[in-house]
């Protein structure tokens, strides 16, 4: 099966007849698939949807480079099919996702287990990897963890205060939103798409949006996607300000820590004059926005990001000076180009490793075709990369900010939409704080979700999390994971 | 050997004094911090109202746990209140002085040590095993700058009773073993840049790593005897630096407890302006302190007076 003709192209936030995604048997679509990633495509996403006995392989793929999305889909299979994962790391994931929602067995995966449950039994219950030998020890932390946040599950392998392997187990979250939104859009729909990762509402409420556009044929006004486009924003500079801060506490400087906990309260709130939402509920609704701009509102939002961005600032050049600070930053859990390419790292986690990787400049879509925000990158691949990026995208969103809180089109900010369209494949991207957000729908006969597939940018990030802890100290296990401070609820579903 | 007893009723005060002022410290480090940070902060007694909290509460203890969980805390706590007892108090002296008891106040401290990792180990959690783990190395070489300061000073002044080892002057040599000895106090009392008090992250503890397992009264008697050793270190520093025998006894006095709560600011500024150090570069640092002792020796030794 010829490439160019085992996928169709299309743009982020478009539809497409599900007849027309191009369909072949599993080992021409695997092959294909294959060929692509070869070529620097990057797997979005890989899902199944049932169909009679069997199930179809969908594929999802990113063609940065080409500023395209292609998608491509097997003909159903039923038994084993050839893993991925040997030669294409960063299929990993998805084929034990596929394995453990199908039952399709991807066969000459190196480390097939289920993803988010085990059996019923729990996530944490199952087989880890074990390195054994005199001196190692192996230590578990969590689900319960010290502080207030999500659970989760990490098995480290260690040699003394060596890290030698990290397995995380994750899943004690999973509330079923992709099976819940089978049957939608209804009215609940939206919500429990702003529920998948709270901190990311933003950003996940748009891409579904663009879906819903997208199947029903129509668009967003322009000035919905440009208040959408400074949500993203102030989503962005919350959570970068409030992740320097907590890297900050990590290694117990506390004069940024203190600032930037309270700074990121700040934007929230300017998110929450937005909408009266500190995290942007209701605030993004298929059609447009829930909520107007007044220019009152507006001139009070661009005084207060004007001083909270300077605020930032001082903050961070606090935290840049400190001599002992970047003793800590540097150095430490380092991912190399390569192993973030392989494993499809995105967001701020990818772009310190130097890869451009960025779905506002690769897959603009919305209000970032007609502005765009310059992509940051570091090269190192440490926590200092990882930390020197979102300083460089609170910079970089607060220049946008500035001058796009000037350039308000006029026009509605919400209009009816037609019903979806049926039998009908849409993708949308959408570049959360923490990377790449991707949903994709298909509807069936009547219209209503037949299956929708949902990746938070924690689902590819995880593993960068493990392989950047390998040969590190244990005490460093903080730190790296706060640098990437990825998403548990995103991540289980 | 002279052992000179004043009274009893005289050594009860003094223990006494040494238990009540002691929580003190941690509460205005506290307030320098949340000072620097902007903060309002908490109470400067805080910690008396931790401990009055914590000795009502129940305990809960490990099934794994022996009864070394139960007397590690408290033999820690009695051997840190030994130690301040033999440390005399500016113009007052010590109650308890002997030939050596600086020796045995060395041996205090590593008792004290001992059994907090003791009842850490009895607890059979990974965490802990880590933490005293990391405690006892970390010691060996906090151990060689403190046994370095203290040859410093006996050399100095000829003797190996505290009372008499206590009386400094000044010059370089103070300066050198000042700088030793405060390195030192930040490393034994697990404060920045060696461990930080305030995590609540497990895997980069090392003081707080041991004692995840304790609460309710065993967990205060930990609380107070830690809040103990920082007043002890704070008031050796300013002893071996300051030249308080040179002032008027009530001078002295004011001196000394104004040079304690200043130690406790400084520790309070170094927590506000310094990232915690990575565990690799722990063992630089503390060399630096033995370092820094070991010149203050080498003056001692060359001159007397530096």
């Amino acid at each position: 099966m010829n490439p160019s003709t085992a996928f169709a192209w299309l743009t982020n936030g478009a539809a497409l007849p599900w007849a027309e995604v191009p369909e072949g048997s599993v080992a021409d679509f695997l092959s294909a698939t294959r060929a692509a990633l070869d070529r620097g495509g990057r797997l979005a996403s890989l899902f199944g949807v049932p169909e009679g006995e069997g199930v179809r392989l969908v594929v999802v793929l990113a063609l940065d480079a080409d500023n395209a999305l292609a998608v491509g889909r097997s003909q159903p299979v039923q038994g084993p099919f050839p893993s991925l994962t040997p030669t294409h790391p960063q299929a990993h994931l998805f084929e034990r996702e596929l394995w453990e929602q199908h039952g399709l067995v991807p066969a000459g995966h190196p480390w097939l287990k289920p993803v988010r449950q085990d059996h019923g039994a729990g996530p944490a219950v199952g087989d880890f990897f074990r390195v054994d030998g005199p001196e190692l020890h192996e230590v578990a932390v969590g689900p319960v963890h010290a502080g207030i946040i999500e659970p989760g599950h990490f098995r480290f392998q260690c040699a003394g205060e060596e890290v030698l392997h990290l397995e995380i187990a994750l899943g004690y979250q999973h509330r079923g939103i992709e099976e819940g939104l089978v049957g939608g859009p209804h009215r609940a729909s939206v919500c429990q798409v702003e529920t998948v990762a709270g901190d990311t509402t933003i950003a996940h409420a748009t891409a579904y949006a663009h879906l819903i556009e997208a199947l029903a044929g129509s668009e967003a006004p322009l000035q919905a996607q440009w208040l959408r486009a400074l949500a993203l924003e102030l989503e962005r500079l919350a959570n970068h300000t409030g992740d320097l801060g907590a890297l900050a506490n990590d290694v117990a400087f506390l004069p940024t820590s203190a600032a930037c906990g309270k700074l990121r309260g700040e934007f929230l709130n300017l998110t929450a004059l937005l909408c009266g939402n500190r995290f942007g509920r209701r605030l993004v609704r298929p059609g447009g926005c829930g909520f107007g701009a007044e220019p009152e509102r507006l001139a009070q939002l661009r005084e207060r990001l004007e001083s909270a961005l300077a605020e930032v600032e001082q903050a961070t050049a606090w935290l840049w000076d400190a001599a002992s600070v970047r003793a800590r930053f540097e150095h430490t859990g380092r991912v190399s180009p390569q192993q973030a390419a392989e494993i499809g790292l995105v967001g701020p986690a990818a772009r310190a490793c130097g890869l451009v990787r960025d779905v506002r400049f690769d897959h603009p879509t919305g209000w970032h075709r007609l502005a765009q925000v310059p992509v940051a990158v570091w090269p190192e691949g440490d926590v200092f990369a990882r930390a020197r990026v979102r300083w460089l995208e609170i910079q970089r969103s607060g220049e946008f900010l500035m001058q796009q809180l000037g350039a308000a089109p006029d026009g509605d900010m919400h209009i009816a939409l037609p019903p979806s369209a049926p039998d009908t494949l849409a993708v949308a991207l959408v570049e959360g704080w923490r990377g790449e957000v991707c949903h994709v729908a298909l509807t069936d006969a009547q219209g209503r979700f037949r299956r929708y597939k949902l990746t938070d940018p924690s689902f590819h990030n995880w593993t960068g999390l493990a392989l950047a802890l390998r040969g590190q100290a244990i005490s460093d296990f903080p730190l790296c994971n706060k640098s990437f401070n990825l998403s548990y609820c995103g991540f289980d579903l | 050997m002279t052992l000179t007893l004043t009274s009893l009723a005289d050594l009860l005060a003094r223990l006494a004094l040494w238990a009540i002022v002691a929580p003190l410290l941690p509460g205005l480090i506290n307030r320098v911090k949340a000072w620097v940070a902007g903060r309002r902060g908490p109470p400067v007694l805080q910690l008396y109202y931790d401990l009055g909290k914590l000795w009502r509460k129940g305990v809960v203890v490990s099934t794994l746990a022996s009864p070394g969980f139960f007397i590690g805390p408290v033999v820690t706590w009695v051997a840190l209140l030994g130690a301040a007892a033999l440390v005399p108090l500016g113009p007052l002296g010590a109650t308890l002085s002997f030939r050596g008891d600086v020796i045995l106040l060395v041996y205090l401290l590593a008792l004290a040590r001992f059994a907090t990792a003791w009842a850490a180990w009895e607890t059979g959690s990974a965490f802990e095993g880590m933490g005293a783990a990391r405690e006892v190395s970390y010691a060996v070489l906090a151990e060689a700058a403190i046994i370095t300061a203290v040859l410093t000073l006996s050399v100095h002044s000829g003797s190996l009773s505290l009372a008499a080892l206590l009386a400094p002057t000044p010059g370089a040599g103070a300066a050198l073993l000042a700088a030793g000895w405060f390195i030192v106090l930040l490393a034994e009392n697990c404060r920045v840049p060696f461990d930080d008090p305030n995590t609540h992250l497990e895997l980069t503890m090392i003081h707080e790593a041991m004692v995840l397992d304790h609460s309710g009264p065993l967990l205060a008697v930990v609380l107070h005897g830690a809040a103990l050793k920082l007043m002890l270190f704070a008031m050796l520093l300013v002893q071996a630096v300051v030249p308080l025998g040179d002032l008027s006894a009530s001078v002295a006095g004011a001196v000394l407890w104004v040079g304690v709560l200043g130690v406790a600011v400084g520790v309070g500024l170094v927590e506000s302006l310094l990232a915690r150090y990575a565990f690799r570069r722990v063992p630089l640092l503390l060399t630096t302190a033995f370092l820094f002792c070991w010149f203050a020796l080498m003056l001692a030794w060359k001159g007397g007076v530096a």
